[in-house]
């Protein structure tokens, strides 16, 4: 029961700090490029590579910022709807940069979040 | 008010993802990370359905897009887990594994959003019966 209560005000959270945070990102550029949803995504991967870089992380912790706040404050569906809209603009190249891109950066903040996450 | 609707849907979005996961790690032995690609796909297509149904037929009121796409769709998807599971994937030198889940997951999820604004702009982009 508590695992359900943290996972879902992490989630709570974690959703309302994507829309705040990835609209404002967004509202700074005047690009097609998707900046909001590409600065919350990779930010997630660094925040959650340093969590899973502790060993003596509570479980209780992990379900609150873990599976529910990173979880919720990323997100894979708006990604790959964006990269179907670039490309329905004709924005070819564009979409191949952001899948990219995400998706090798993406993995490349969760080891620089990891390799952080074991000095701390 | 935006806000709060964003926030309820996350809150289920989260625990429909973490019992998918759940369930997913219970049948499975294998270590490819199954549940994370099972919600990364279901979300993919709904949440592109359901932008395209909304914009083309259901018009639906601000706050409930905002609760059912970017908060639970949002929400029931996730990146940094796709990102750190990939990670320790080849901190285990499942290197191939790896590369395959980067690849199912980017090209399947690509698919299936296209699929669901496919299916959205089939079911509802002809114009309505005439009301007389």
């Amino acid at each position: 029961m508590n695992t359900l209560l943290l996972v879902a005000a992490g989630g709570f959270l974690g959703a309302i700090c994507r829309f705040t945070l990835g609209n404002f990102v967004q509202s700074k550029h005047r690009t097609a490029f998707p900046f909001g949803t590409f600065v919350t995504n990779l930010t997630g991967s660094f925040l959650l590579g340093i969590l899973s870089a502790q060993n003596k992380v509570h479980p209780l912790v992990f379900f609150f910022f873990g599976t529910g706040f990173m979880g919720s404050y990323t997100t894979f569906s708006t990604f790959e709807l964006e990269s179907n809209e670039l490309v329905r603009k004709n924005k070819i190249l564009l979409c191949l940069i952001y899948l990219l891109s995400s998706a090798v950066l993406g993995v490349l903040f969760a080891y620089l979040g990891y390799r952080v996450g074991k000095v701390l | 008010m935006d806000i709060l609707a964003v926030g309820i849907g996350g809150i289920f979005g989260a625990l429909c993802r973490y019992g998918i996961g759940t369930l997913a790690h219970k049948l499975s032995v294998s270590i490819f990370p199954y549940g994370t690609l099972t919600v990364n796909l279901l979300g993919s297509f709904l949440l592109s359905f359901v932008a395209y149904g909304s914009l083309l037929r259901w018009n639906l009121p601000r706050h409930y897009l905002l609760a059912v796409n970017t908060g639970f769709v949002g929400s029931f998807t996730t990146f940094s887990t796709f990102s750190v599971e990939t990670m320790n994937l080849i901190l285990q030198e499942q290197y191939i594994t790896a590369l395959f889940y980067q690849i199912i997951s980017l090209v399947a999820g690509f698919f299936l959003s296209w699929a669901g604004i496919r299916l959205a702009i089939g079911l509802f982009e002809k114009p309505e019966p005439a009301e007389s």
